[in-house]
Parts: structure tokens; C-alpha cells; sequence
């Protein structure tokens, strides 16, 4: 049925599309057109080829950056992808207040990731409360200095991306719980599986969807991290500038009239395809069945010829 | 049979929380588990809201009480609001809420309005390029903002936007992902209403006030709360865009205050207080709505 007419439908999306195309694809392709240049602003643009993918290798600044962001990851993602699970099998079940823990455990979601650090940094600075509480309990003498050492502080950092996180992927499960059958859970139990067994052979394969989807949430996520270093480094990026992102040094390189806007592309593109590498083992993982199958029909032949051979001799 | 027998004696009566002897229902716990549950509930509750309530705390302190001792006290000893005072004093807290607010409201209506509209194209009219459109939508997603950063900021220079709101809104003014969202609710209309709609003489605004709204009012609560959330609480994009600090948004603001006045915690404190209050008292107002629609959405989606 006509309900409209022909050009109606392209007047609706033609703002969405408007805004695709000024505000996402023409800067992509304009940082992928930069990364090849050596701009900079107030200058006209000069083609210099590979150059500045030839400088991340020397660039100092670019490798802490990389093996931050890579800890960042390499930390966050086992952290981020279990703990939301625990916590929404924990509140899954309708006992009374549930409601208000369910809403409380958000809170940290929907703070700003400014204001929160910057309650991390006072809870973690050298006389902040974790300080205070170590000292009282007698485990230092003296004051930790969390936040001017690299590590620590890309710790502390971690710490806070899963505190803030954990209230959003426990959402994200709890409407995927929904969906595991409790038939499977009561069949388990029948059989005498205890919690922790249902846990890893019916709860876990029954979401196994949304753990991948997590887990690369939480990859793209860890490598895309910002704010929370930056405020607890207050911008500087730790000592010597060592415990910054990638996307750190990004917004310091291109900044500014003196601005290597060339070179902060080149970055962003790293970031970029970086990105992409998680989608890429999902895609390969979610298809693992098929290549599993392969092996396995392998096997299964390899294993009937292995018989007919014994059987062969036997005889 | 036992199980039977248990259920149908407990019937009647108000169904218990816990798991009552006899009772088969092994998705319930049992008491003691009930117990050790809320047990642990109450110790998160603890770990997600003390930085917050600490803060808090730590705002209504006078300037001569101690605010790093162990065992923390939450409530202050002499309560004062005198770093609230100080926290005007030191930055215009105000024009940055107002600027927040700006940008906030209108994130929230272009996206509802836009995604609306270009979902309900996408949803449920049949046009030539439809596939076009939405792959186009589609691969955005795979682009995170921080990857553009550089160029986007080039952008909104050349539109002679920089150091302006304007210049902060507009990227984020139609998500892709809000189209999506739209596009995905919007695909459950059932067609004969529309059609039936459309023979009743509606034109397409008409259907999209009548017939799509109603339909596809949770997900617009939860488009809406989470376009408004981002926009608040957004950091990297407004410090690049805004480089005067009169025309700071909140979270650059407080980063600015903290940066700048980090002798003195308890103002700092005040100041975070400001930019968290509204946002935590506008979602505890529309969390039901909020779980709602994701539970819709998850569902549907």
C-alpha cells in the first residue's frame, strides 16, 4: 500500500544520513588522507608517504602509549567479561529490594568519568584513604605513591574502569539471563550438579553470545581509554609522560597551533585497526564450529581407518 | 509427587523468598544462601557507593577537620557549606551546569527526533537505496569517535565552530546507533495499523505522532536518557573543541577546578558534588522506565 509519497522516506533519513557522512565518514577518510601528510596547522600539507608510520617505531612516546593501552586490555577484558556475570546472577533472581540494588550497582555508570576519578585520585593520593587505611592496618610505613608511578597508576586506572564498568555489563547480562532455561538448570540439579558446576556448564555456554559481545565491548572499550587516565595523571600522563593512552597522545599531539596533526593521524589509525582486531577473532571464534567440524570429521576417519587396520590385523 | 504435595500446600499462602523445606524450586535459595546473599549485596552496595557518599562528606567539612584519617567518619563533625560558597567563587559553576544543561536537552531532542523519524523510514517503509542507507549507518559503528578525533576538530574549525557549544553538540547531535535502535523498534509496528491509519487520511506526520510514538516510547525513554547521560558526562570532545574557560561544560570545568585548586580537596569535592546530583537524581527518577526499555529492548533487539 502507498502511504506516502515517493520522496518522503529520503526526506526522513536524509538527516541521519547527513550526519553519517559530515560527521563521521568525511573526518575518517580526511584522518586516513592526513596520516600520509606532514600537515600541521597554518601550513599548507605536504605528501611525505610512510613517514610518520616509519616514526611510531623510533617514537618512544608511541610505545609506552601502545603497551599501555595493551595492559590496559590484557587486564580489563578477563575482569570486565566474569565479574558483571557474577554480579548479575547475583541480582538475576526477584528477592525483595532487588530493585534498589539493581539501580545503586548503575550509579557508577551514569557518573561522569570525571567526577570519579577525581574521587579516585583523592581516595589514592599520598594521604588519601587507601594510604590511610594501609598504614592503620600496619601493612606500610610510609604512604604509597600510587599516582606518580607508572604502573600504579595505570592500576589505579584499571581499577576504576571496573568499578565504573561493572554496573553496565551486569545489565547487559541480566537480559541475556532471561533467556537461559531453567529447565537446564533444574535437569543439572536433578543430577546432582552443584551451583558452581551449573555455573560453568549450563549458565556460561547459555550466555556464551553475550560474553563474546562483552568481551569485545570491554576490548574496544580498554583500548579506546581516556578520562581516567588523564585525570589521574591531571593531564600530564604520569611521570615523564609514560602511563599515557593512545588516544592521550593522540588529543596532545594534535593540539595546539603547533599541532602535528599529520603525525596524531597516523596514531588514530593505529587506534583504528587496533580496534578491529577483536571483531576479527570474534568473527573467527563464532566460526570455530565449522572449522571444529572439519577437525573433527578428521579425526573421526582417521580413527575408523585406525580401527579397520586393527581389526584388519586382528583377523 | 512430594514436590506436588509441597506445592500444593504452600499455594495458598504468600510465596517466601527463600526455598522451604520440601520444596523442589532450586532456582530459589535457601535461607542461610538467602542470608550470605543480601550479605553480599550489602558489601558491593558498599564498594559502588562509599567513593560517592565519602565525596559527599567531604564537601560539608569545615576547613579545620581532618579529612584523610582512618577509620573514615561519614558524617561531619561540624557540617558547613562554605566550600559550595567557594566553589562559585573559584569558577562560574553555574554558566558551566547551564552550558551542560545546553547541550544535554539538545543532544536528547535532535536524537530523539532525527532517529525517530529515520527509523521509522527505515523501519517500516519499503524505498529504493534502503540497504545503501542503513549499511552506511551501519559501518559508523565500527568507528569509534577517538579515532577521528583530530579531523573532527578540523571540522567543526573550517564550520568556524571551535571554542563554541555548537561546536561541542553538533557531532553528537544524531547517533548512529540511536537510528538503529529506532529502526529496530520500529520494524514491530504491525503494518495494517499504519495502513489502516493511512486510509483514515493520516499523513506521515500524523502516523508518526499517532501510530509510531506510542509504539516506540521505551525505547525513546532509553535513547533519550542514555543521549543526555553522554552528553553530560562527555570529557574528551568538549576539552578539545572549548579552549576558553568560559565557555567550559561541567566535566571540563571540574577537571579545570581540580587541576587548579587541588590544595584545597573539600572545594574540589563540592564541585564534583554539583555535577554528580542532577544526573544521579534524574536517573533515580527514570530507572523504571530505564530497566524497562533495555529489558524491551534486549528482548525485541
Amino acid at each position: 500500500m502507498q502511504r506516502q509519497r515517493w520522496f518522503t522516506p529520503y526526506l526522513l533519513v536524509l538527516p541521519a544520513v547527513i550526519w553519517v557522512f559530515v560527521f563521521a565518514l568525511w573526518p575518517f577518510l580526511n584522518t586516513v588522507v592526513l596520516a600520509f601528510t606532514d600537515a600541521r596547522p597554518l601550513r599548507p600539507a605536504r605528501f611525505v608517504g610512510l613517514e610518520n608510520f616509519g616514526k611510531l617505531f623510533e617514537d618512544e612516546r608511541f610505545g609506552y602509549a601502545l603497551s599501555t593501552s595493551l595492559v590496559y586490555v590484557v587486564v580489563c577484558v578477563p575482569l570486565l567479561t566474569f565479574l558483571p556475570l557474577l554480579l548479575a546472577l547475583l541480582v538475576h533472581h526477584k528477592i525483595p529490594a532487588i530493585g534498589f540494588f539493581r539501580t545503586t550497582f548503575y550509579f557508577p555508570v551514569i557518573a561522569s568519568a570525571v567526577v570519579v576519578a577525581i574521587v579516585w585520585e583523592f581516595l589514592f593520593s599520598g594521604s588519601g584513604t587507601v594510604n590511610s587505611a594501609l598504614q592503620f592496618f600496619g601493612f606500610v610505613d610510609r604512604p604509597i605513591e600510587f599516582l606518580s608511578d607508572r604502573l600504579l597508576l595505570i592500576g589505579c586506572a584499571v581499577g576504576l574502569t571496573v568499578w565504573k564498568g561493572l554496573g553496565y555489563y551486569m545489565v547487559v547480562y541480566l537480559a541475556a539471563l532471561g533467556n537461559v532455561g531453567r529447565e537446564l538448570h533444574e535437569a543439572a540439579a536433578t543430577d546432582g550438579a552443584g551451583w558452581w558446576r551449573r555455573f560453568w556448564s549450563v549458565t556460561v555456554p547459555g550466555v556464551r553470545g553475550p560474553i563474546m559481545l562483552v568481551s569485545v565491548l570491554v576490548c574496544v572499550g580498554a583500548i579506546r581509554v581516556f578520562t581516567e587516565l588523564y585525570v589521574l595523571s591531571n593531564g600530564s600522563g604520569g611521570p615523564g609522560g609514560r602511563a599515557m593512552s593512545m588516544v592521550m597522545l593522540i588529543q596532545s599531539m594534535g593540539k595546539g597551533l603547533n599541532g602535528q596533526i599529520g603525525y596524531a593521524s597516523a596514531i588514530s589509525l593505529v587506534l583504528f585497526l587496533l580496534t578491529l582486531v577483536p571483531l576479527a577473532v570474534v568473527g573467527v571464534l563464532n566460526n570455530s564450529d565449522t572449522i571444529k567440524d572439519a577437525l573433527a570429521s578428521r579425526r573421526v576417519t582417521k580413527a575408523a581407518r585406525v580401527a579397520r587396520a586393527a581389526k584388519g590385523a586382528a583377523r | 509427587m512430594s514436590a506436588a504435595q509441597a506445592q500444593t500446600t504452600t499455594a495458598p499462602r504468600r510465596e517466601k523468598a527463600y526455598r522451604t523445606r520440601g520444596s523442589a524450586d532450586i532456582m530459589k535459595p535457601s535461607l542461610p544462601g538467602l542470608i550470605g546473599k543480601y550479605a553480599l549485596l550489602i558489601l558491593i552496595l558498599g564498594i559502588m557507593v562509599f567513593p560517592f557518599l565519602w565525596q559527599m562528606s567531604t564537601s560539608f567539612r569545615g576547613a579545620t577537620e581532618n579529612i584523610y584519617d582512618f577509620p573514615p567518619s561519614l558524617i561531619p563533625a561540624a557540617p558547613t557549606i562554605d566550600n559550595y560558597a567557594n566553589v562559585f567563587r573559584a569558577i562560574p559553576v553555574l554558566d558551566y551546569a547551564w552550558h551542560s544543561l545546553l547541550v544535554g536537552v539538545g543532544t536528547v531532542i535532535t536524537n530523539v527526533v532525527f532517529a525517530t523519524m529515520g527509523g521509522y523510514a527505515l523501519g517500516t517503509i519499503k524505498f529504493r537505496g534502503k540497504w545503501i542507507v542503513l549499511a552506511i549507518i551501519f559501518s559508523t559503528l565500527l568507528l569509534p569517535a577517538e579515532v577521528t578525533l583530530t579531523s573532527q576538530y578540523l571540522t567543526v574549525k573550517s564550520l568556524g565552530l571551535a571554542n563554541t557549544l555548537w561546536g561541542v553538540f553538533l557531532p553528537g547531535a544524531i547517533a548512529a546507533i540511536n537510528v538503529l535502535l529506532m529502526t529496530a523498534v520500529c520494524r514491530m509496528i504491525p503494518p495494517d495499523t499504519l495502513d489502516a491509519a493511512t486510509i483514515d487520511g493520516a499523513n506521515t506526520m500524523e502516523r508518526l505522532r499517532h501510530i509510531v510514538w506510542p509504539n516506540v516510547r521505551g525505547m525513546v525513554s532509553v535513547v533519550a536518557l542514555f543521549a543526555f547521560i553522554g552528553a553530560w558526562d562527555d570529557f574528551l570532545w568538549p576539552l578539545v573543541v572549548l579552549s576558553d574557560p568560559a565557555n567550559y561544560t561541567l566535566t571540563v570545568g571540574m577537571q579545570y577546578l581540580s587541576s587548579n585548586f587541588a590544595a584545597n580537596p573539600r572545594v574540589i569535592a563540592a564541585g564534583t558534588m554539583i555535577a554528580l546530583v542532577p544526573i544521579i537524581v534524574l536517573f533515580a527518577v527514570l530507572q523504571k522506565q530505564f530497566f524497562r526499555g533495555v529489558e524491551e529492548g534486549s528482548v525485541k533487539g
